[in-house]
């Protein structure tokens, strides 16, 4: 038999029964990991993706400025974060303040895990409701109770290939819906090869969900217990949606886009609905000769107004059972600070949520940001149950599988509402007693 | 020896350990599974109602569930074949006497079990990127085109079968070898006399002696195969279009991301249901044949 | 004739270990390239020029000796503790006769088909309950409950002549001095094939730990990198350079007690 070589089992060494037994006890003594006791508060604070690797830098500076406030940010990827914050409840170790995106509020107010926040606004000198955004700050009340504070918005917005579209006619952008769908005519046209817009059906819940928002698909009926999605408006918009696909102006094989910039920089599509970020990422991404070919613009509506679109973005919320209350407060002003929101909005790209940042010079003459200014205007919540995010991913794959014909319309939709009414059969039993 | 309290003391804290942690748990999400609990039931357990079977009634009538379960058996029927004969293949290469280094391969065949299922996941999400995977560049060595392998709903199990075969085959054919050993050589010398070629010898003496070892193969990679979760969940997050979601995937996404667990527990079982018959099935296939 | 056979044989198997050892060569090969390197078609296989700043950046920005600490412990930790309670039982179902002691036996094999995710979440509530999630226990607790390993210790102890021990009793040795002293170093060789197996099987699993395991102090290697690949989307070099730092210590143990892995997992095949 061989011999072992004494590497990491001491158990061959020295007398191996009794060093097992006392390392055991030894570890299982030393439980859970404790952090370094700071004289002073330590706040934990989550965020997630890019905001919670660049909101670090923002620390020192806050931490300067309250001496014996520690803030400890810990980052967590996107994809995580919905069932991290939930285990964490679970676990009864949610952070003092995290980061929450804004439709996931309501699941968070049924769980009785975030904290009032009227009491501590009115208290506070710096904070108003009239600082933001309506449509914004609506989303962070729930019945009349403020449970949240904006950190940065977020909406859709249309970027075009300016060049490409003034090619066919039309030097401003389209502004309602049958220049949208005139335009995406036109362009294939011109370019038969080519693609009017890019639809990214197979991860973006927004674009169709939008367009009912814009018809005034209420979503969802019945005290939000059961799916409208079968309702006439949003089979319109979803109608409407379809057209993109039927007429062959937006690909139904979306996976064959794998990188979205280059797509965008070869013209293989002109028109793109998505969000902020993609400022700095298309700025950054895009070839020089791009350079001034390529700009934004606010949702063209069903008959030439502006469309509505997705009142999105994150919010800071502060756990109801923190034992830093105060600090988390002064750390949520902090960041709502206007030079504050600014400094983020450099780091990130992410726009402030305080109306008064927008007036910056960098804000106010950046044009790309100017479309997201205007349609910030004209946003809307989407249904606040905590159901939300489980109901728009399917909404997402039922439109997409009627995108390609998998389902007609009616029968897609259908379908929808069948699986949307399963999965708020228990709020239907708690709000209606059905 | 007949000492009583001795025998107890010995058992007492595995029995302890598996009746607390395994047992119960077992029972408890047993219970969980005629519940609707969820999320609501989280924030007041008063949400919590005894619901009978119908998660499972709801199971039975998802498609996702049956989508789950399509490509789960896919992964199963396609990659399991392919590993056990991929293994077989390797210990039937490394058994001929005049091979030397055996150690250096059968060391290199096993690396890929020992490593660490996520960070192969990660590296294998390179080998298959559409543009700078090693795979699609050698696939255009060769004149053929790149496939977006994790993106393509069509490929994207094809991709999460061939690195599961990858990871695992060396385990098996370690298996293999052993079985392989234990076939009397006086066998073989019997049936050359008999006038068997190479090939004859292999059909009527390598697999019937193999069988029991064939048999026993199955049953553990299917009970592991059954469990596909960690590549989907680095890889393909389930999609694309779900073509990579499966049962525990499901279960997982069900319990862990929308907290319905009284649905995921439902689920849990259906999973044990599958394993359990898969196993009673095969060893019956393994009797019938009087192996 | 037959030495062509021998050479296509050679080549099937050098082919074989090639395709089998190049994803994990590739991870260390793009680990060590500067960042972006390794995203270029064609795909470089070995680097221009060798740089260790992704491992800098894992030990400094990353805190990876952080999670490294957290797997090291805790994989050492239920290793530890799941040999002796293992050994033990093993013990007693190899060389006490009790009543049912058969039945339970089988019962216990039989349970091992039942699949881990059956008692994730009820675990996860009971676990919640006593105040265990986000614990170093509440990953070693769990791991304590392994039938696989009273099956191995079974089978080996079986073989111990009952002689041995009779004599021992009749020189007035105690129960637990029998087990100490005489059953123990003579299970030497399958404890430290199911040390290895456990240690193994506890620094390579991801599920549990995940769900666990809230604050990333705790994260253990796997975790964080599934939460750094989930993160890093463009960073491969980084990516590599944290898979090379888990893969290559399990690798590593690997190579240096390979006889005795192997050997138990085709002691743990035999039929009896």
């Amino acid at each position: 038999m061989q011999r072992i070589s004494g590497r990491t089992f001491v158990k061959a060494c020295v007398d191996w029964r009794g060093v097992l037994p006392a390392v055991a006890v030894l570890l299982a003594v030393s439980v859970p990991s404790c952090g370094p006791r700071d004289a002073g508060s330590v706040v934990t604070f989550w965020a997630f993706g890019v905001e919670g690797e660049h909101v670090a830098k923002l620390m020192p500076e806050f931490e300067r400025r309250n001496p014996g406030i520690t803030v400890r940010v810990q980052v967590i990827p996107w994809n995580a974060a919905h069932e991290k914050l939930l285990t964490a409840f679970a676990g009864r170790s949610l952070p003092d303040v995290w980061q929450l995106g804004n439709t996931w509020i309501p699941e968070f107010t049924i769980l009785n895990a975030i904290e009032d926040l009227g009491p501590w606004i009115s208290r506070s000198r710096t904070l108003r409701a009239s600082g933001y955004f309506p449509g914004i700050w609506d989303t962070n009340v729930m019945d009349t109770v403020l449970f949240g504070i904006p950190w940065y918005v977020d909406t859709r917005v249309l970027f075009y290939r300016s060049d490409l579209l003034a090619g066919v006619g039309y030097v401003n952008p389209p502004r309602s819906w049958d220049e949208w769908f005139d335009v995406c005519a036109r362009l294939k046209q011109a370019h038969p090869e080519q693609y009017g817009i890019f639809h990214s059906t197979n991860n973006e819940w927004a674009p169709p969900v939008i367009m009912g928002l814009q018809e005034h698909s209420p979503l969802l009926k019945d005290q939000d217990t059961r799916g409208d999605f079968s309702g006439p408006e949003f089979v319109r918009a979803t109608r409407a949606f379809d057209r993109f696909f039927k007429n062959n102006w937006a690909p139904v094989k979306t996976t064959q886009i794998v990188n979205v910039f280059q797509a965008f920089a070869e013209g293989y599509f002109a028109m793109y609905i998505t969000g902020p970020w993609n400022i700095g990422e298309f700025s950054r991404r895009l070839p020089d000769s791009l350079r001034g070919r390529w700009m934004t613009a606010p949702l063209p509506g069903p008959d030439g107004a502006i469309g509505l679109s997705t009142a999105g973005g994150s919010s800071l919320v502060m756990f109801r059972h923190s034992k830093h209350k105060e600090e988390v407060w002064k750390l949520i002003e902090f960041l709502s600070e206007p030079a504050q929101q600014l400094e983020f909005y450099r780091l990130t790209g992410n726009l402030p949520a305080r109306v008064d940042a927008w007036r910056d010079s960098s804000l106010a003459a950046n044009r790309y940001a100017a479309a997201f200014f205007t349609q910030l205007n004209h946003v809307v919540a989407t249904p606040k149950v905590p159901e939300w995010e489980q109901i728009a991913q399917k909404a997402r794959e039922y439109i997409e599988l009627i995108t390609m014909d998998q389902y007609t319309v009616e029968e897609g939709l259908a379908a929808l509402d069948r699986e949307v009414d399963i999965i708020l059969e228990k709020r239907r039993w708690l709000v209606r007693g059905e | 020896m007949a000492n009583r309290h001795a025998a107890l003391f010995f058992l007492a804290p595995a029995l302890l350990a598996i009746g607390a942690f395994f047992v119960l748990p077992v029972l408890a999400a047993l219970v969980l599974s005629f519940t609707d609990f969820d999320i609501y039931s989280l924030g007041n357990f008063d949400y919590a109602r005894f619901v009978g079977l119908k998660n499972y009634m709801q199971l039975l009538a998802d498609p996702l569930f049956w989508k789950a379960l399509k490509n789960t058996f896919y992964f199963l029927l396609v990659g399991g074949p392919l590993s056990i004969a991929v293994s077989l293949g390797a210990a039937l290469m490394l058994q001929p006497k005049f091979v030397r280094f055996k150690q250096f391969f059968r060391t290199a065949y096993f690396a890929p079990v020992v490593t660490t299922l996520v960070a192969v996941a990660v590296v294998w999400r390179f080998v298959y990127h559409p543009r700078f995977g090693i795979l699609n560049y050698l696939l255009s060595l060769v004149g053929l085109g790149g496939i977006d392998w994790l993106g393509d709903p069509h490929w994207a199990m094809p991709a999460i079968i061939l690195m599961a075969v990858w990871k695992n085959f060396g385990y098996n054919m370690i298996i293999f070898i052993a079985g392989l050993q234990g076939i009397p050589g006086e066998l073989y010398e019997a049936a050359a006399i008999d006038g068997a070629g190479r090939l004859q010898q292999f059909r009527s003496v390598t697999l019937p002696m193999l069988a029991p070892t064939t048999v026993f193969i199955s049953i553990i990679t299917m009970i592991g195969y059954f469990q596909l979760f960690a590549e989907p969940y680095v890889m393909t997050q389930g999609g694309p279009r779900n073509s990579t979601l499966s049962i525990v995937y499901l279960m997982y996404q069900q319990g862990f991301r929308w907290w319905n667990m009284g649905y995921s527990a439902a689920l849990a079982f259906i999973l044990f249901a599958f394993i359990l018959a898969g196993s009673v099935l095969q060893s019956r296939m393994q009797k019938r044949w009087g192996i | 004739m037959q030495k062509f056979g021998r050479f296509l044989l050679y080549l099937s198997l050098i082919a074989v270990a090639a395709v089998t050892l190049a994803p994990l060569g590739w991870m260390v090969s793009a680990s060590v390239m500067p960042t972006g390197q390794s995203a270029a078609f064609p795909p470089p296989f070995f680097p221009k020029e060798l740089t260790f700043e992704h491992y800098l950046r894992l030990f400094t920005g990353i805190r990876l000796a952080r999670y490294l600490l957290n797997s090291a412990l805790l994989s050492v930790s239920v290793t530890a503790i799941s040999l002796a309670i293992n050994s033990m039982a093993g013990f007693a179902f190899a060389k006490y006769r009790f009543r049912g002691r058969d039945q339970l036996f089988k019962m216990l094999v039989a349970s091992m088909i039942i699949p881990s995710q059956v008692t994730m979440l009820p675990l996860f509530l009971m676990l919640n309950k006593m105040g265990l999630i986000n614990t170093y226990m509440g990953v070693i607790i769990p791991g304590m409950a392994g039938i696989f390993g009273i099956f191995l210790i079974r089978q080996f102890a079986m073989s111990i002549p009952d002689s041995l021990i009779e004599a021992a009793r009749m020189d007035g040795a105690s129960d637990f001095r029998i087990y100490w002293s005489l059953i123990l170093p003579l299970c030497k060789p399958i404890l430290i094939t199911l040390a290895i197996f456990t240690f193994m099987g506890t620094w390579n699993d991801f599920l549990w730990p995940l769900i666990v395991m809230t604050d990333d102090s705790m994260y253990t290697l796997p975790v964080a990198i599934a939460n750094l690949s989930l993160e890093h989307v463009q960073d491969t070099e980084l990516m590599m350079a944290g898979a090379v730092m888990t893969v290559a210590p399990v690798l590593i143990l690997f190579a240096a007690v390979q006889k005795y892995y192997i050997s138990g997992i085709t002691a743990g095949s035999l039929k009896e």
